[in-house]
């Protein structure tokens, strides 16, 4: 199977993943290897085969609902690259 | 030599005052610096071991010691350690300080062990050779032009290397056991669901399990037990008594059934390989146990199967790192959407972007049904597979990797070759099984050879007491590599 440049510009796009077109050639060949050893997979009929999402077939599990943890903003604010006040800081998205 | 003690000998030694935690702290650290040239360490943390050693030491002196107090560790770089740096391989987390302690770290910490550093991995696990890490690749100690598998690189070697009697690790399609068996050590990645998550930095979810890299079983289980048990902080956690693994490694193996699946016999492996499985299916059978040929017809199908799944999830979890919370933001961006596409393009190395790239792609509209739904049906019917040849054995044994540790550079250039290594491992992790490799020869090279057992669901005690009992009559674990400087390079 064939991943043409301007659908890894597209993917790339939709993973937020920033790409040139030589990258995008590139990662082109690569994925469409990739995406032949997938093709793989339709060597076997999974006509009603129920699908498996996770090794644990049951519901998750509930607690109460009551404050667990503690308020460390300012411990995770410290790792961020930037903050002022208490908030993240992002570049400006609403003019 | 000290660093061939295991942790049993450690324990009782530190418990009986033949040497402090401080002593024992200082051995590996100086061996940890004079085999630098392995890169097994990203973060080496010397004066907080000392502080921990010197803590386990007042503890063992009153007498409040358990097993593992005052006996060094180390940790894989993705779990989180408050105050200490934890990378995942990754420039993209190259600044992160934690602000909390992974589950596992906080219990094997309540032990009283003593974390020497964090461990050198393929970037986000992802990998075969840790040649994927942003921080360079991690040399095999029994020779340094060989990988020493992955993605649990670094905690392979230095447990080789003697830098360090045990580390954790962990495995989402083989990231403990394929390094194990490049390196001849016993790694086991016990059951989803058995170890908390809490504090890993998440690959795949459903897949990812974290586990021991250790020089023999006993040390395997012994560890095993301390990191696991209920964690209210991670929704798949189970709710479980925590088995007695050290308890059951003297039972007697005579009766076990193993299941040996022809899939796992058959063409692509190496003649090395299939020579000292065979020979050590031979001496389970002299021990008493027997063997009954099985089936698993699927198996062909895991690894494009995996190659969905684990991108799939992995390309969810990855979407986090955006620039804004924690870690590296790139420099000079137009706007907010550049930002984050800076960031990531330049945070995450190419085999990253490649799976968060096949990820996106499966999961993308049009294609969902045709890969990642068809994937999530094999996996049903891999574990399947699974459950009916259980039905005729009480554990699954092969290879667990088709070659021995290969060169530097061999399948860099081809991420398919690259995969292809995970061939006798993803099945476990797809079907949830717990699973050990153990040394089992070496080829004409030298290198060493990974017998692979798969337990069913929850059993690791089967696993662990068939690994010890042979461990018992082999001496294929207690060889290692030549002393630190006297590697050889071919």
């Amino acid at each position: 199977m064939s991943i043409t440049a301007k659908q890894i510009t597209h993917i790339a796009r939709l993973a937020r993943l920033k790409t040139d077109s030589e990258h995008a050639v590139f990662y082109a060949s690569q994925l469409s290897r990739i995406m032949d050893l997938v093709e793989q997979m339709n060597q076997i009929n999974t006509d009603d085969i129920e699908p498996m999402s996770h090794p644990q077939d049951m519901a998750l599990r509930l607690r109460a609902d009551e404050i667990t943890a503690p308020d460390q903003r300012a411990a995770y604010q410290a790792i961020a690259p930037a903050t002022q006040d208490g908030f993240y800081l992002v570049p400006k998205v609403i003019e | 030599m000290m660093y061939e003690k295991t942790l049993s000998e450690h324990g009782a030694a530190l418990r009986n005052r033949k040497y402090s935690s401080i002593e024992l702290t200082q051995h590996y650290l100086d061996r940890i610096d004079r085999a630098a040239e392995l890169n097994a360490f990203i973060t080496v943390t010397h004066e907080l071991a000392l502080e921990q050693a010197r803590h386990a030491d007042r503890k063992l002196k009153n007498n409040q010691g358990t097993a593992l107090t005052g006996i060094p560790v180390a940790h894989k770089d993705l779990f989180c350690t408050k105050g200490v740096l934890t990378t995942c391989g990754s420039k993209i987390l190259g600044n992160f300080v934690s602000p909390y302690d992974a589950t596992v770290v906080d219990k094997l910490n309540s032990q009283g062990m003593v974390s020497l550093g964090k461990t050198n991995m393929d970037e986000f696990a992802m990998g075969s050779s840790t040649e994927t890490s942003y921080y360079g690749p991690v040399k095999n100690p029994w020779n340094p032009a060989r990988v020493p598998g992955g993605s649990s690189g670094g905690s392979a070697a230095a447990v080789t290397a003697g830098l360090v009697p045990v580390a954790t690790a962990t495995d989402t399609g083989g990231s403990i056991r394929q390094p194990a068996a490049f390196c001849g050590l016993t790694g086991i990645k016990p059951s989803y669901g058995r170890v908390s998550r809490y504090g890993m930095v998440a690959f795949a979810s459903s897949l990812d399990q974290a586990g021991v890299l250790a020089r023999n079983a006993g040390d395997a289980a012994l560890v095993l037990q301390s990191m696991s048990g209920f964690d209210p902080r991670d929704s798949t956690s189970l709710q479980l008594e925590i088995a007695d693994y050290p308890g059951q490694l003297n039972d007697s193996i005579s009766g076990k059934i193993i299941g040996l699946p022809k899939e796992f016999f058959g063409n692509g492996v190496d003649g090395d390989v299939a020579d000292a499985i065979d020979q050590s299916i031979r001496q389970l059978q002299s021990m008493g146990a027997r063997t009954v040929e099985v089936e698993l017809p699927n198996s062909a199908v895991g690894i494009p199967c995996y190659y969905v799944i684990a991108p799939a999830e992995a390309s969810s979890n990855l979407s986090r790192f955006d620039g804004v919370r924690y870690g590296f933001r790139a420099a000079g961006y137009a706007d907010l959407n550049d930002m984050y596409e800076k960031t990531r393009a330049k945070g995450f190395g190419p085999e990253v972007q490649r799976r968060i790239m096949i990820g996106t792609y499966v999961l993308s509209s049009g294609y969902y049904d045709a890969y990642y739904l068809k994937a999530q049906k094999l996996r049903r019917m891999i574990a399947d597979d699974f459950s009916r040849a259980f039905e005729q054995c009480d554990l699954i044994a092969g290879p667990t990797t088709p070659t021995t540790a290969f060169v530097f550079g061999e399948k860099n250039d081809d991420p398919v070759a690259m995969y292809l290594n995970d061939i006798f491992t993803n099945a476990a992790n797809l079907a949830g099984l717990p699973a050990i490799s153990i040394p089992a020869g070496f080829d004409r090279q030298k290198l060493p050879i990974g017998l692979h057992l798969i337990g069913k669901y929850l059993d690791e005690s089967t696993i662990l007491n068939v690994a010890h009992q042979f461990q018992n009559q082999t001496d294929w674990h207690l060889q290692t590599p030549v002393e630190i400087g006297q590697w050889r390079h071919d």
